[in-house]
């Protein structure tokens, strides 16, 4: 099991440091000495290290080092066992997640402003090693900043405590109440896509969120419905008339895959593919999914680039969109990469503004709203400095980001039903909103 | 609010004045100051004197503060153990605290502080938060009695925490059972025999159960504890695989990782044509699939357990390739595994899509990343024979490119190339040669050379080529030394006549101006064939290479299995067993898959559930590579990279430089085809060449080359007289007579061939079949045909043991298939099991000692042996000739002991102590090896060893 957690900032100073266990130093020497070995071993090794990091898996005297980053700060998890890789990977992300809900962001300043909260959480989430209940809505209700003084507290408050830290639903308290009582639903999707400069498909995919926020009071029972085609084809199966099915059936959708929130009862979607839940209060990702077949892409990249000479390149880019005309994207930008000895730029575009960013070495082009079936282009001219560098010029793909208003995977929400049998409000009373919201991935042509 | 500002304090005396803070009297300058002392602390500063100052702030109703204090008492108290008893009154109060998340917090820290005397006082408030009405404190005690184990084994054991552990498995909360899990699994791992997880199907139900309600931590534990167990029968496994599979569509991926590992583990007891199999395996893909679109860790875990996947199944992930297309922006740890995952999914039906993104990444820009990319091309063509020549195309292309390390890359796996399709890529042989001088690296050299060496006569000026390389011989690495030698002796064996003098120059580098042990041997060896008997030397230096296969870079299969049980831990991220990185007991266990039974036999095979320890019994067979043989064998030949799987050449004893005078002589005077035998020291007839080469060297040079060399040692491996193996009744006239001899660390099988019958006798070929050691011939049968009536003759076929493995009874059988132009026959003989035993099976006394005592007394075995009149002594020095080493003689009471080890080419060692009493005949061998079937057949070569 995990046998000790660090914080560093990016200098590789220690900010915290806990140790769950005897056996990542030597058992002889006392307690300074044998754990700042392995501090400092982390630090020589891969934070001050030259090159990048080759693996988030580390192994330096027969001790393994986990880590991962979060703008300047890393986590680093020790161990000389054979741990559940995954699992402590997992923990370092939840314990990210856990500090994000108390101070916001990760930042140096924060977790030394923090640093007893941290150490408290460090000793309730983790102990000798394994990770025990770590749902942030959980903890807040008995570790605070405020500093609880154990007698305020009343026997049933403090057996609500541990009963929901240790219960069947970890996630969620009893006795919630809302006067207006408001499911918010976003189906947040991304689009990935490699395509190759003749247009065709390499590799595409749709991840997707649905991410939730509920405002409902007590201990609500829900039932999430979507345009699954697993689904649809069974109810078909269950004698709907053909008119029905031919409508319904171009509407479904083939899920690839999807991971749950650990509310939702997994047997019972096994079973019966129905995905019913007692919600956390507040926000939370009800589910992940991934789509590969019959994906709307909204947008197409034809890149152009011709060398002329050994000193200039033409470069070509038009886009289309390709959605309903009544639609409109927004935040479109195109990155086109330039060689490292670009000496200048220029560029004409019909539609928005663009830009040489000597920085990045990409002309960035920003287009604010574009409607769908459009089509813009963009044409620059790239001087180039002479070099005399055998390598020639890796091309990198050009890139994309945008924002459109529907999901491009064709996910439709069916319904979203709440059930409470003990206070008296029902599904017709909650008030619900639904939108989705679909953006790129990792858009990338190849030019 | 804001805590940064303990960490700047910097000032001198310090630590007198956080002394007088924390006597204060106000609580919240008490409070600051244990603030100030845990970030010094934190920032690796030396707050251990301010121990009973912390302590004495321990008595407090504020929480936050009580919390700090035990984090600061958990760091020192083991520095200042009589202080620490302090705060045992506060422990126990706390413990008995009416707020449960106290006594939970008090039982918690409690086993975090290492010191005897605490631990002492932990037993009874452990025992009562055991069965506390909470269940929170009831999990907090699961976990403690886990740390203290970890303290005192023996106290829990005495305490018989164990059982109240076991008995929290049925508790009704189940956060309390996925940590009575975790603990229970951590104790059970340091005790390997015992039976403490007691897994059977009522357990298996009620961690099933808490399975669906458990946090997603418990979730792990549970199913990392569920992979330990096997299943009883195929329905048993059918019914935990259907309730694990709703686990992967869980959001956590180590819940999804674990269990995949159950139903990988468990699948395998499953029969195939069972619908529900094909089931399963569709159910894997999208799981693992999804995986990727985790965060970047998280998928290099993922990535290298899907790389342990698809060479156990295949079939899993045979449709989804291009997901593991390299995106620009991954990192490079990912980028490197995803093509190397690649490569194993590559097939007919999608190389294509392969070559164009292999292409693709072979102009980016990390240097490690292109060459793998590069590399992978060149393994493409190997695995995808229709692909070759698109392969060898673009690896031309690439080449124009003139970027020094792709070149050098393209160049290593065109050889590769070579071996894999001789005779048909030739071609480019100019292209490459036109790269020659930008090649620097030893590897691309060596690559090189090989290839100018191997295809010799068909570049004009290879001698040329040759030549420019020897110029900075001693300046090469030992590798290029080693092909440049190998290819000039190669290029005199085609071209003869002009390359004499190319070929004295290298020889005499190699063996008169080298300190490389390796490098002279071979030059003596080169050196002492040609002068000897050119024709056999051309056999043995331009003999066809096998064909090398993709396979090379597998996972070798045990290994594979033992990782597939580790699925989601760091062994499967590192691809090495716990063992490799992990101190101690622990880990050390080697897990296995369960084999298939039918649920007929779920009676018979209950026996071999259950216990961790008890599956470990039937691995003793197993195949295993890299002996000492193997570097012996190696001489010939290419840089050990595509080595693997080819059939060993003959070593060949070297002899003094006197012997070489006239042999060099003789070679210059031309005439290569000439007569086989030059008169030298050599007995054994050229036609059998080269396998009787490994035959023992006849003449005055036998003492030169003994191997076991020096004073009173023994006479050389017990060869047991030659049995009739085939009768000629029974061949149609030809009889087999035959023995095993184990000779300059090669197997031989001698045998004595004679035909009785009234034809002629040809085209002789041999086979075995699967045997519980994977012998195999080496070579082909050599009988120089055809063999007439009435004739006898005598051949000697090398063995290895790189064939399939199948457990035999008794285990030493050999079945045999012996063909020629009149029928195959069949027979089978029983081989010494000393032949087995290798030359570097001493063991040293201290790993003797501890094995003996590893080895459970279940498998000690005794024998007795009588009528034997030798003295210890002797009996060592005879048993030594076959391999079995004494490593200590103790004597006692007139009788001594002999304390002895051998191990066996599969790498399994045998320990024994063999006793003598003076005077008296009778020997008694007390034996102890992990494999408890091979005792019997060692006792019988300790038998006819010694009464030899």
């Amino acid at each position: 099991m995990i046998g000790g957690l660090f914080i560093y900032n990016h200098k590789g100073e220690v900010l915290i440091s806990r140790v769950y266990r005897d056996d990542i130093g030597c058992l002889s020497t006392p307690y300074p000495s044998w754990e700042r070995n392995a501090v400092d071993a982390f630090r020589v090794n891969v934070i001050h290290a030259r090159q990048q990091v080759r693996s988030p898996v580390t192994n330096i005297a027969r001790t393994s080092f986990f880590h991962v980053k979060r703008s300047n700060i890393w986590l680093a998890a020790v161990t000389k066992q054979n741990v559940n890789a995954a699992m402590v990977f997992e923990f370092l992300y939840k314990m990210c997640d856990v500090m994000t809900a108390y101070f916001s962001k990760i930042s140096e300043e924060n977790i030394k402003n923090n640093f007893v909260l941290i150490y408290e959480l460090l000793d309730e989430i983790l102990d000798f090693g394994y990770p025990q209940n770590s749902e942030s809505g959980a903890l807040k209700t008995f570790i605070t900043q405020q500093g609880i003084k154990s007698q305020v507290r009343d026997k049933d408050e403090q057996s609500q405590i541990t009963s929901q830290v240790t219960g069947q639903i970890g996630w969620r308290r009893e006795g919630i109440k809302y006067r207006r009582n408001e499911l918010f639903l976003d189906v947040l999707e991304s689009v990935n896509l490699l395509m190759s400069p003749q247009g065709q498909v390499l590799s595409a995919h749709v991840s997707g969120r649905v991410v939730m926020k509920s405002y409902l009071s007590g201990m609500p029972e829900c039932k999430f419905g979507m345009n699954d085609k697993i689904v649809i084809d069974k109810q078909q199966g269950k004698g709907a008339t053909s008119d029905d099915s031919a409508k319904s059936g171009k509407q479904s959708i083939a899920i690839d895959d999807c991971t749950f929130h650990q509310c939702v009862r997994l047997s019972k979607f096994d079973s019966e593919r129905s995905i019913s839940f007692i919600p956390p209060d507040g926000d939370y990702e009800l589910m992940r999914y991934r789509t590969t077949k019959d994906i709307i892409l909204p947008f197409r990249v034809i890149p152009l680039v011709r060398e002329v000479g050994r000193t200039k390149l033409e470069v070509k880019v038009v886009i289309k969109s390709n959605f309903k005309a009544s639609l409109l994207a927004q935040k479109i930008e195109v990155r086109i990469p330039t060689p490292l000895n670009t000496s200048g730029v220029q560029v004409i575009c019909m539609k928005g503004k663009a830009k040489y960013k000597a920085s990045d070495n990409a002309i960035v082009w920003k287009i604010k709203r574009m409607a769908g079936m459009k089509e813009s282009q963009i044409s620059a001219e790239i001087e180039l400095l002479p070099t005399n560098e055998k390598k020639k010029w890796t091309r990198p793909p050009i890139s994309m980001n945008f924002e459109v208003p529907f999901a491009p995977s064709g996910l439709k929400v069916r319904y979203l039903k709440v059930f409470e049998s003990k206070l008296n409000y029902s599904d017709h009373d909650v008030i619900k909103w639904v939108r989705y919201i679909g953006r790129s991935g990792i858009y990338e042509t190849r030019c | 609010m804001t805590d940064s500002k303990y960490f700047t304090t910097t000032k001198k005396g310090e630590i007198f004045e956080l002394k007088a803070e924390l006597n204060s009297d106000k609580k919240e300058k008490k409070k600051e100051a244990v603030k100030k002392v845990i970030a010094s602390m934190t920032v690796g500063k030396d707050v251990s004197a301010l121990f009973p100052d912390v302590v004495n702030c321990m008595q407090t109703d504020n929480l936050e503060l009580k919390k700090l204090v035990y984090l600061y008492l958990m760091n020192y108290a083991k520095s200042q153990p009589d202080m620490a008893i302090m705060a045992v009154n506060t422990f126990v109060k706390d413990c008995e605290d009416p707020n449960p998340l106290i006594r939970a917090l008090a039982v918690r820290t409690m086993g975090c502080i290492r010191v005897d005397k605490i631990t002492e006082y932990l037993c009874e408030p452990l025992r009562k938060c055991l069965k506390d009405e909470d269940p929170y404190v009831r999990k907090t005690a699961a976990v403690c009695v886990a740390k203290l184990h970890d303290i005192n084994a023996q106290l829990v054991e005495d305490q018989g925490f164990l059982d109240t552990l076991k008995d929290l498995i049925s508790d009704s909360n189940p956060m309390v059972v996925a940590n009575a899990v975790a603990a229970l699994s951590e104790i059970a791992e340091s005790h390997p025999n015992s039976n403490l997880l007691d897994l059977n199907p009522q357990s298996i139900n009620k961690l099933l159960t808490a399975l669906n309600e458990c946090t997603e931590w418990g979730q792990i534990f549970i199913l990392d504890c569920l992979a330990n167990y096997t299943p009883r029968d195929d329905r048993e496994s059918q019914s935990i695989c259907e309730r694990v599979t709703p686990r992967l569509s869980h959001a956590n991926s180590a819940v999804v990782l674990s269990a995949v590992k159950v139903l990988m583990k468990f699948m395998e007891m499953l029969p195939k044509d069972l619908d529900y199999y094909g089931t399963l395996l569709k159910k894997l893909a999208p799981p693992l699939v999804t995986l990727l679109s985790a965060e970047p860790e998280l998928q290099y875990v993922a990535l290298r357990n899907i790389n342990l996947i698809v060479q156990k199944r295949p079939e899993i992930l045979k449709h989804e390739m291009k997901v593991f297309f390299v995106k620009y922006n991954d990192p490079i740890y990912v980028k490197l595994e995803k093509l190397d995952i690649m490569i194993r999914l590559a097939s007919q039906a999608n190389i294509a899509q392969v070559l164009a993104e292999l292409k693709e990444y072979a102009t980016e820009v990390d240097v490690d990343f292109v060459r793998k990319a590069v590399r992978a091309i060149g393994r493409c063509a190997i695995k995808v024979e229709q692909s070759a020549e698109r392969c060898v195309s673009t690896l031309l292309d690439l080449i124009q490119t003139k970027v020094n390390y792709v070149v050098q890359e393209a160049i290593v796996v065109i050889k590769d190339i070579f071996r894999k399709y001789p005779n048909k890529y030739e071609s480019v042989i100019a292209t490459l040669c036109e790269n020659l001088d930008s090649l620097d690296e030893p590897e691309a050299r060596a690559a090189m050379i090989w290839i100018v060496g191997e295809y010799a006569e068909r570049i004009d000026n290879a001698d040329e080529l040759l030549e420019s390389f020897l110029e900075g011989f001693h300046d090469e690495s030992t590798q290029v030394q080693l092909q440049l030698l190998t290819a000039i002796v190669k290029l005199f064996l085609k071209k003869p006549t002009e390359t004499q003098e190319l070929v004295q120059q290298v020889l005499s580098l190699a063996t008169q101006d080298s300190d490389n042990p390796d490098l002279r041997d071979r030059g003596y060896i080169y050196w002492r064939l040609l002068s000897t008997d050119p024709v056999a030397a051309k056999e043995v230096v331009l003999a066809e290479k096998p064909l090398i296969s993709e396979e090379t870079d597998l996972i070798e299969p045990t290994l594979l299995e033992e990782l597939i049980c580790h699925i989601g831990t760091l062994a499967s991220v590192y691809h090495k067993p716990p063992s490799a990185f992990v101190e101690g007991s622990r880990g050390v266990q080697h897990k296995r898959i369960p084999i298939r039974s039918g649920s007929g036999e779920s009676s018979e095979s209950q026996d071999t559930g259950g216990a961790p320890g008890a599956t470990e019994a039937p691995a003793a067979v197993i195949p295993s590579q890299g002996d000492l043989l193997g570097d012996l064998l190696n001489l010939d030949l290419t840089p050990p990279t595509s080595t693997a799987g080819a059939p060993p050449g003959p070593p060949m004893p070297m002899g003094g430089m006197d012997l070489l005078g006239g042999g060099l002589d003789s070679l210059l005077g031309g005439d290569i085809g000439g007569s086989p035998s030059m008169g030298s020291g050599f007995g054994a007839p050229a036609a059998v060449m080269p396998s009787s080469l490994n035959a023992p060297v006849g003449g005055g040079l036998g003492d030169l080359f003994d191997l076991g060399g020096g004073v009173g040692m023994p006479m050389g491996t017990f060869v047991p007289p030659k049995t009739l193996w085939l009768p000629a009744m029974k061949g149609k006239g030809l009889e087999i007579m035959g023995t095993f001899a184990r000779r300059a660390g090669v197997i031989q099988m001698e045998m004595t061939l004679t035909n009785k019958a009234m034809s002629v006798m040809t085209d002789f070929a041999i086979q075995f079949n699967r045997n519980s050691f994977g012998l195999a011939p080496a070579g082909p049968l050599q009988v120089p045909t055809p063999l007439s009536p009435n004739q006898t003759i005598d051949v000697s076929l090398p063995l290895n043991n790189g064939g399939p493995v199948m457990k035999m009874e008794p285990l030493n059988n050999l079945q045999v298939a012996v063909k020629n132009n009149i029928d195959v026959f069949y027979f089978s003989c029983q081989y010494p099991i000393s032949m087995l035993f290798v030359e570097d099976g001493k063991m040293d006394r201290q790993v003797f000692l501890a094995t003996w005592k590893d080895i459970p007394n279940e498998n000690e075995a005794q024998f007795q042996i009588n009528d034997c009149h030798l003295n210890s002594d002797a009996a060592s020095n005879k048993l030594q000739g076959s391999n079995v080493f004494t490593i200590a003689k103790r004597t006692v009471e007139g009788q001594d002991m002999l304390y002895q080890s051998m191990k066996l080419t599969n790498g399994i060692c045998v320990l024994t102590e063999l006793r003598v009493q003076t005077g008296s005949p009778t020997y008694t061998v007390s034996l102890k090896c992990r494999a408890a079937e091979v005792s019997q057949c060692v006792f019988q070569c300790y038998e006819a060893a010694l009464k030899n």
